[in-house]
């Protein structure tokens, strides 16, 4: 029971992590730009794809991670220029239809070039095995460097947020916009650069994760939705918010899941007790969701809503 | 009597102490004006008594009830009413629906789903009615958002009156109109004064000194006078906070 | 006003060719033509109810398809259990809806703005998930259902032309509710919020409650439109409710016109129609339909809210 849970808590951060990579860009460009993205979540899928072919076609599944970045960065840059761009000053219904055509297009666009059948990366040797956490409890290698390279990331973007003079900017930005504009801040570059950052942190989420989820076209969707909920839990606009949402959504998707029907069957007959179980595990987010912001309108870190 | 009494009321933006324990008495039937240079907190103030900006501290009795807490549309309905110092109306709507939405508020429920609102009779004669008493009721079946600035004052005037309320809030009514609509409203004012309380924030002194029962002067959130007209004119901590010359001209 | 009578001409017009559309089916003896044309019927009934709240109330949910859900699986969940009768499906769907519209909208609207389109995105992928792990109903893969809705205890529906008439009845009906509403006391306080709430809190409504109660019928209405679905698939499943799917609705409230009912039956039925003509050009239409979109909002001139945006 407990080695259970610890292997379930362990998959719950590095899930959690996985979402705070792509909540990370979405939230600030939800706070900076007050934009609704619909696409943030293809952008996901498309790193993994990406990561796919660049794998095979360098033999290294490190040298096709590491082309995704630059590719998702680029991804992230022509969207921008292309479409984003003219959206800023406009409703957010016309933001979220011309998101919306993204998607289409995208999500089709990847059926077109990789097909819909599911896809999958080899892990590289070196991260294949487990290591031993207590006594005959494993955990795979892959996971925990997944963990790390999320939190590496997070601490990396703190740092960036907290002692550069464009995280200052950011900081502004996310709770002030008319502030960074004051500051004579070119704001179509600040735009763009926080842009094609978040494409690329979300890119390479899917990248880190093609190896031990199936790369297939409905993996950008889901995830997207659940980074929403995540920013609306943290509160739009913060990073510190998005990481904290992260986890917890991570945690109680996962755990509520295992977890759920056992301790479920301390009131209810087993059969019943699996059933509820089965049916509430993945609504549990949403509840969690629907108190935090019956207590807190604007999340946990949000300033405004 | 009193009918609104203010008592240590506070709020800070920040570091900055907009209203700073604030003290105010108004009676029943009168009409205070509030004076004040830029930025003194005057529409804080007013926001602060309407129910739209939440207060850090104090009480606000309106008519013997504590409103603290209450939400500005049941303020409202208690009788309090405000107007904009910024023109806020419904720009889509047409000025008679403007004014007949204030009307309707107060007359029946609408959680009606059915019968078309624009043939009650009642609501458009009584809107009618109040664009009549500002003097843009040849205005009333235009678009709001089309309307000129000194027009869409009045019907700023005229949506907060069409509440019916016991204790009138006006930010700045006359705050960019041409003289011809400025007299037009401090006549309606005046005719007000008979069957309403009135607080009102005015830059200008002429129609204030002409107008007003009493007078306070709200300097950095705080009130540092109140008094008659004549009284006002001639306290020396006011001259030098506040009206300096132009209290000299005006007498 | 002038534009009343318009309106009203307008709006006979629609409904007069839905109602000799089955006598062109026969004549050009295409069977096809109703069962698309049924669909458009239930998708302007979603379109309709969802205008309602983002064309008048300016309340953009992005989870409007959790209603058609609720309408499908009220059909099968009855069905399963011997009720066939179709004012009981109605009416089960209603209930479910308003209970779901309630207290999600009670939550969704203590927000704005983004955070608003979010939550109801949000909430619908919730109720994606509960039907998903209904087992008892298919899952993933739903289920079919073994006949249609009844009507007097008479399988009349079975009848594509019978099927489609009452999709139109329902249509019309709900229609002349929308419009009604509209320009009732309660439409009109609905939409001076959407105008300007400050405005209307300043002259004694307190908004919540009214945009919670127009958020509340629109989901109901909605749920009709489930119902109708559900009876033209004979199959109900999750996908009903895929968050695409509201995206879609948003669509076509847009392609007609926003805050003008008929422009959102219109719409459905210009989304659909496109819809069906770019899948016969290519199997990938959906990079078509998604670039129009795009081209759309960016370049008419004021996006396309104002693109189609009622000329008063
Ligand atoms: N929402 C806010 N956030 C921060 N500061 C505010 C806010 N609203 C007002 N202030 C500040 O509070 C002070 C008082 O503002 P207020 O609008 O009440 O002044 P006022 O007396 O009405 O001025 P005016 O004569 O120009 O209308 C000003 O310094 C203003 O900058
Ligand atoms: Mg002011």
């Amino acid at each position: 029971m407990t080695s259970l849970f610890l292997i379930q808590f362990l998959n719950g951060v590095q899930f959690g992590i996985l979402l705070f990579l792509i909540a990370a860009g979405l939230t600030l460009v939800f706070g900076i730009m007050d934009f609704v993205n619909l696409a943030h979540g293809v952008i996901y899928m498309v790193g993994a794809y990406l990561a796919v072919t660049f794998s095979q076609l360098t033999g290294s599944y490190g040298l096709g991670l590491l082309l995704t970045l630059p590719a998702t960065l680029l991804v992230g840059l022509v969207l921008e220029l292309l479409v984003f761009r003219k959206l800023y000053d406009r409703p957010h219904l016309d933001q979220v239809l011309a998101t919306f055509g993204l998607v289409m297009i995208i999500s089709e666009g990847v059926e077109v070039i990789w097909g819909s059948a599911p896809l999958s990366v080899r892990m590289p040797e070196l991260l294949s095995g487990s290591v031993p956490l207590i006594g005959p409890l494993r955990y795979p290698v892959f996971r925990l460097v997944v963990i790390g390279a999320g939190l590496a990331t997070a601490v990396a973007l703190w740092l960036i947020i907290t002692r550069t003079r464009i995280g200052m900017r950011l900081r502004a930005g996310a709770t002030n916009r008319a502030m960074v504009s004051a500051l004579g801040v070119d704001i179509r570059s600040l735009f763009t650069i926080i842009f094609a950052f978040g494409a690329m942190l979300a890119g390479f989420a899917g990248a880190m994760v093609a190896p031990i989820l199936t790369v297939d076209p409905g993996m950008g969707e889901s995830v997207l939705i659940l980074a929403f909920v995540v920013i609306v839990i943290g509160g739009i606009g913060s990073v510190k918010g998005a990481f904290a949402g992260a986890l917890l959504v991570g945690l109680v998707d996962t755990m509520g899941r295992s977890f759920g029907p056992i301790i479920l069957r301390s009131f209810l007959d087993p059969s019943a007790a699996g059933q509820t179980g089965r049916v509430l595990a993945p609504m549990l987010v949403y509840i969690l969701m629907a108190v935090i912001l019956s207590v807190r309108p604007a999340g946990l870190f949000g300033a405004r809503s | 009597m009193s009918l609104l009494e203010v008592r240590n009321l506070r709020k800070s933006y920040g570091a900055l102490k907009v209203t700073d324990d604030l003290d105010l008495t108004v009676d029943e039937g009168e009409l205070h004006a509030i004076i004040g240079p830029n930025g003194a907190g005057k529409t804080t103030l007013i926001s602060q008594l309407a129910g739209q900006a939440g207060s850090d501290g104090g009480s606000v009795r309106f008519a013997g009830t504590e409103m603290m807490g209450m939400p500005m549309h049941r303020r409202v309905r208690a009788g309090m009413s405000r107007s904009f110092q910024i023109t806020s109306i419904l720009p889509g709507f047409s000025v008679l629906e403007n004014v007949a939405a204030a009307v309707q508020a107060r007359s029946g429920s609408s959680f009606r789903f059915f019968a078309p609102v624009s043939k009650e009779q009642a609501l458009n004669d009584a809107a009618l009615a109040v664009l009549a008493r500002v003097g843009i009721a040849d205005r009333a079946f235009f678009r709001a958002g089309s309307l000129s600035h000194g027009e869409k004052r009045q019907l700023e005037l005229a949506i907060a009156l069409a509440t019916r309320p016991r204790l009138l809030l006006l930010d700045e009514p006359l705050a960019g109109t041409s003289g011809q609509e400025a007299d037009r409203l401090v006549e309606v004012m005046r005719g007000l004064k008979r069957d309403v309380t009135l607080v009102l924030i005015e830059h200008d002194m002429d129609a204030v000194f002409a107008l007003a029962d009493r007078i306070s002067v709200l300097v950095y959130g705080r009130i540092i006078a109140t008094g008659r007209p004549e009284q006002i004119r001639d306290d020396a901590r006011v001259r030098t906070a506040y009206l300096g010359e132009e209290a000299g001209e005006g007498s | 006003m002038r534009l009343i009578p318009n309106r009203a001409w307008a709006a006979t017009l629609l409904f007069t060719a839905f109602a000799l559309l089955p006598l062109i089916a026969v004549w050009l003896d295409d069977i096809y033509l109703i069962v698309i044309a049924t669909r458009i019927l239930a998708y302007a009934i979603a379109a309709l109810a969802l205008d309602l709240i983002l064309g008048y109330g300016g309340m953009v949910s992005f989870g409007h398809a959790a209603y058609l859900g609720i309408g499908a699986y009220s059909v099968a969940i009855l069905s399963r259990a011997g009720i066939t009768d179709l004012g009981l499906h109605l009416l089960a769907a209603i209930c479910a809806a308003a209970v779901f519209a309630l207290v999600t909208g009670a939550i969704s609207l203590r927000t704005r703005g983004i955070y608003f389109i979010m939550i109801t995105l949000a909430f619908a992928q919730m109720a994606y998930f509960f039907f998903v792990s209904l087992s008892a109903y298919g899952g993933d893969d739903g289920v079919t259902l073994a006949a249609r809705s009844t009507v007097f205890g008479q399988p009349l529906l079975e009848s594509d032309t019978a099927l489609y008439y009452t999709g139109l009845a329902l249509l019309v009906g709900l229609y002349l509710l929308a419009v009604a509403i509209t320009r009732s006391r309660f439409g009109r306080v609905l939409t001076g919020t959407r105008e300007n709430p400050v405005r209307m809190q300043a002259i004694g409504f307190s908004p919540f409650r009214y945009q919670l109660t127009a958020f509340v019928i629109s989901g109901c209405m909605a749920s009709v439109a489930g119902v109708m679905l559900a009876n033209q698939t004979s199959f109900v499943s999750p996908a009903f409710m895929d968050w695409h799917r509201s995206g879609e609705l948003v669509v076509m409230v847009v392609f007609g016109g926003i805050g003008n009912l008929l422009g959102a039956i219109a719409g459905a039925t210009i989304a659909l129609l496109l819809e069906e003509w770019l899948a016969i050009l290519t199997e990938h239409w959906q990079i078509l339909f998604g670039l129009i979109l795009v081209l759309v909002v960016l370049y008419s001139r004021d996006g396309l809210t104002g693109f189609f945006r009622r000329r008063l």
